[in-house]
C-alpha cells in the first residue's frame, strides 16, 4: 500500500545520528527511549529467546515471583515474563502498524485536499467530519461487531477511527504551506498535484507530523488494549497485554504480579512515548517553522 | 439577553447536530448492515440450500437492496421500533430501557462528585499556577489520562476492595435493599469514572481560568488593589464561565467511553454492558440501538458544549 510505504520512509527519530540526539534529549527524554527501546526489542526478538523456556503452563497456578518464574505464573500456570513479552509483539506492533497506516492515509489525504481544489477539499473534510462525530471507543465496537477481530481487522479499525485526526492535524499545516510562494513558483512552473504534494509540501510538514504520530501512537495502544480487556481485541491463544488483564483479573483479589505487570507494561509504554515527545529536540524550532 | 444573533448561531449548532447525526447513522448501518456481507449466509453456513437462504434473506429483509433497507430501519429507529434481539429474541426496545435507568444513574451520580471536584481543583491549580500543588495535581491528571480506564479500575481495586477492604469489587444493583447497600454497590464504578473525569475537567478548567487570569484587566484589577479572592471570584470567574462550561460538557462526553470499560469491569448492568455482550455475541439490531443512542448523546454533550461558549459570550450578547 502506498500510503504506508510513504509513511515509511519518514526519519524515525530514535536510530538516527544518536550521539548528537542524546544529548539534546535531557535525561527524561533519554529514559523514555530507553523504555521505548526496550519493549521494541522485546516485540521484535524476545519470542525467538524465550521459545525453550516454559511458556506451555502447567505449572502454579498464580505462583508469586521467584527464580523460576520472575514474574510469577499466570492463570494456566504459564511464565508470566514469557507472555508479556509475546505480548509486546501484539500491543506495540499492531499499534505501530495502525498508526503508520492512520497517520500515512490521513497525511496523503491531506495533501490531496490542500494541493487540489475547494470541492476535493470540502468533499474529504465533511466526509472524515463524520467519523469523528462517533466516539472512537463505539466506533471501534461497531467494526468488531460487523467485521470481527482478527489482527488484520483490529489494524483497520484503529487506523480508520484515527485518520481523521491525522487528517486534520496534516491538513491545517498543509494548508498553510500551500499559500507559500515556493508553492505558487512551482505551479507556475507547470509541476502536477502530485509533484506538488509529495516534494514541495510534504517535506515541510513531515516534523510536525512525526510527533502527531507518537501520540496518535499512545492512543491506539490505548484503544486495543481496551478492546482486548474487553475481549473484543485480540483474540486467544494470542494475548497483547489488554487480553493478559483480563486473563488473570482472578489474581486481583490478591494483587498478584500477573494482573499488576502487564497494566505497568502498558502505562511505561504510553508515558515513556509521553516523555520522548515533550523532550523531542528542536520541536519548539520545528513548530515555529510550521507556522 | 438572548438577540438575533446569538439565535442564529445557536439554530445553526443545533442544525449541524442534526446533521451529523443523520450521517452517523449512515455510518452505523453500512458498518453494521451493508459491508459486512450477506447476514443470512453467514447465520446459515456454507452449506445451506439456495432455497433456504433465500427464504431467510426475505424473512430478514435482505432481499431489498441496501438504501430502502436503510430507509426502513431509519423510519423505525423514528417511531421506536428497534427491531428484535437476535440472541434473546426479545424486543431491543424492551431490553434498552431496562438497562438505561441504570446507566443514567450511574452517570449522574459520577457528574454530581466530580463537576465540583473538578472544577475546585482546576480552579485552584490556576491560580497557584507554578506552585507543588499545581505541579503534583497536573501531574497526577497526565497519569491518570495517559493510562486505559481499566488500568485506573484495576488499581481502585486493588486499593479499596483488597487492600483496605472497604468497598466490593463487583456491584450487582438487583439485591440493593437499604440506601448504604446502594451507597456500596455504586462507590466502584463512580470511584472509577470519577477519576478519569476529574483528570479530564481539571486540565480543561484549568486551562480556561489561566487564559482569563493572564488577561489585562485582570492586571488592572491587582493594580487597583482588589484581594486574590476577590479577583477570582468576582472578576475572573465570571468571564470564564463559558469557556469552563465547554469544558465540564466536553469532559462528561468522555463519560461513555469510560462507561463501556467501567460498566464491564464491574459487571453494572447497564446500557454500555448491554452493548459490549451484544458486540461478542454479534447482536446487530441490538448492537445498532446502542450505538445511536450512545452516538446521540455524545453529539448532544457536544453541542451542549458549543451552546455554552456561545451563550455565555459577552461579545455576542451586546451586537
Amino acid at each position: 500500500m502506498t500510503s504506508v510505504s510513504t509513511s515509511g520512509t519518514f526519519p524515525r527519530p530514535a536510530p538516527r545520528c544518536r550521539g548528537s540526539w542524546l544529548t539534546q534529549f535531557g535525561v527524561v527524554g533519554v529514559a523514555g527511549l530507553l523504555v521505548l527501546a526496550f519493549w521494541g526489542l522485546a516485540a521484535a526478538f524476545g519470542p525467538a529467546l524465550l521459545s525453550r523456556s516454559g511458556a506451555a503452563g502447567g505449572g502454579e497456578v498464580f505462583a508469586p515471583m521467584s527464580a523460576a518464574h520472575w514474574l510469577g505464573t499466570d492463570y494456566l500456570g504459564r511464565d508470566m515474563l514469557a507472555r508479556v513479552i509475546e505480548g509486546a509483539r501484539y500491543t506495540v506492533g499492531v499499534a505501530l502498524v495502525a498508526t503508520l497506516l492512520a497517520s500515512g492515509t490521513g497525511t496523503l489525504l491531506a495533501l490531496l485536499a490542500a494541493a487540489s481544489g475547494r470541492w476535493t477539499d470540502a468533499a474529504l473534510s465533511r466526509g472524515l467530519d463524520t467519523l469523528t462525530a462517533i466516539p472512537g471507543k463505539m466506533l471501534a465496537l461497531l467494526m468488531v461487531a460487523g467485521f470481527g477481530s482478527s489482527i488484520g481487522m483490529l489494524v483497520v479499525t484503529a487506523a480508520v477511527i484515527y485518520v481523521p485526526g491525522a487528517y486534520r492535524m496534516a491538513r491545517s499545516l498543509a494548508i498553510n504551506i500551500n499559500a507559500l510562494d515556493y508553492v505558487t513558483v512551482a505551479r507556475t512552473r507547470g509541476e502536477g498535484t502530485l509533484y506538488v504534494m509529495l516534494r514541495e509540501i510534504l517535506p515541510n510538514i513531515a516534523g510536525p507530523m512525526l510527533a502527531d504520530l507518537g501520540l496518535r501512537f499512545v492512543y491506539i495502544v490505548l484503544l486495543l488494549a481496551s478492546l482486548s480487556f474487553l475481549g473484543l481485541g485480540v483474540q486467544p491463544p494470542s494475548a497483547d497485554w489488554g487480553s493478559l488483564v483480563r486473563e488473570n483479573i482472578g489474581a486481583l483479589a490478591d494483587g498478584g504480579a500477573s494482573v499488576v505487570v502487564p497494566s505497568l507494561a502498558i502505562a511505561s509504554l504510553t508515558i515513556a512515548v509521553n516523555l520522548v515527545i515533550d523532550n523531542l529536540p528542536g520541536r519548539a524550532a520545528r513548530e515555529r517553522g510550521a507556522r | 439577553m438572548l438577540n438575533r444573533a446569538i439565535v442564529v448561531l445557536l439554530a445553526q449548532r443545533i442544525a449541524l447536530a442534526m446533521l451529523s447525526l443523520l450521517a452517523v447513522s449512515v455510518v452505523v448501518f453500512a458498518v453494521t448492515a451493508v459491508l459486512p456481507g450477506d447476514a443470512a449466509q453467514e447465520q446459515l453456513g456454507q452449506e445451506a440450500t439456495p432455497e433456504a437462504l433465500a427464504a431467510l434473506r426475505a424473512q430478514m429483509g435482505l432481499n431489498v437492496p441496501a438504501p430502502e433497507r436503510y430507509l426502513r430501519w431509519l423510519a423505525g429507529m423514528f417511531r421506536g421500533e428497534l427491531g428484535t434481539s437476535a440472541t434473546t429474541q426479545l424486543p431491543v426496545g424492551e431490553l434498552i430501557a431496562s438497562r438505561l435507568p441504570n446507566s443514567l444513574l450511574l452517570a449522574a451520580v459520577t457528574a454530581l462528585f466530580s463537576v465540583p471536584i473538578a472544577l475546585t481543583l482546576g480552579i485552584s491549580a490556576a491560580v497557584w499556577r507554578g506552585s507543588w500543588f499545581d505541579r503534583v495535581a497536573s501531574a497526577g491528571a497526565v497519569a491518570v489520562v495517559s493510562v486505559p480506564e481499566f488500568l485506573v479500575a484495576t488499581l481502585a481495586v486493588l486499593v479499596f476492595a483488597v487492600q483496605l477492604r472497604w468497598l466490593p469489587a463487583l456491584s450487582y444493583v438487583s439485591d440493593i435493599e437499604s440506601l448504604g447497600q446502594m451507597l456500596r454497590a455504586f462507590a466502584m464504578p463512580v470511584l472509577t469514572l470519577c477519576c478519569v473525569i476529574v483528570a479530564q475537567m481539571m486540565r480543561m478548567t484549568r486551562a480556561a481560568v489561566i487564559d482569563q487570569l493572564e488577561a489585562p484587566y485582570i492586571e488592572m484589577v491587582r493594580l487597583k488593589g482588589a484581594s486574590p479572592l476577590r479577583m477570582v471570584l468576582a472578576h475572573a470567574l465570571p468571564n470564564a464561565v463559558g469557556p469552563i462550561a465547554n469544558a465540564v460538557a466536553l469532559s462528561l462526553s468522555y463519560l461513555l467511553g469510560g462507561v463501556i470499560i467501567v460498566e464491564t469491569i464491574f459487571n453494572y448492568p447497564g446500557i454500555a454492558k448491554l452493548m459490549v455482550d451484544g458486540v461478542s455475541q454479534r447482536d446487530m439490531p441490538l448492537v445498532q440501538a446502542c450505538a445511536m443512542l450512545f452516538c446521540a448523546a455524545y453529539l448532544i454533550l457536544v453541542t451542549t458544549a458549543d451552546v455554552c461558549g456561545i451563550v455565555a459570550n459577552p461579545r455576542l450578547r451586546h451586537r
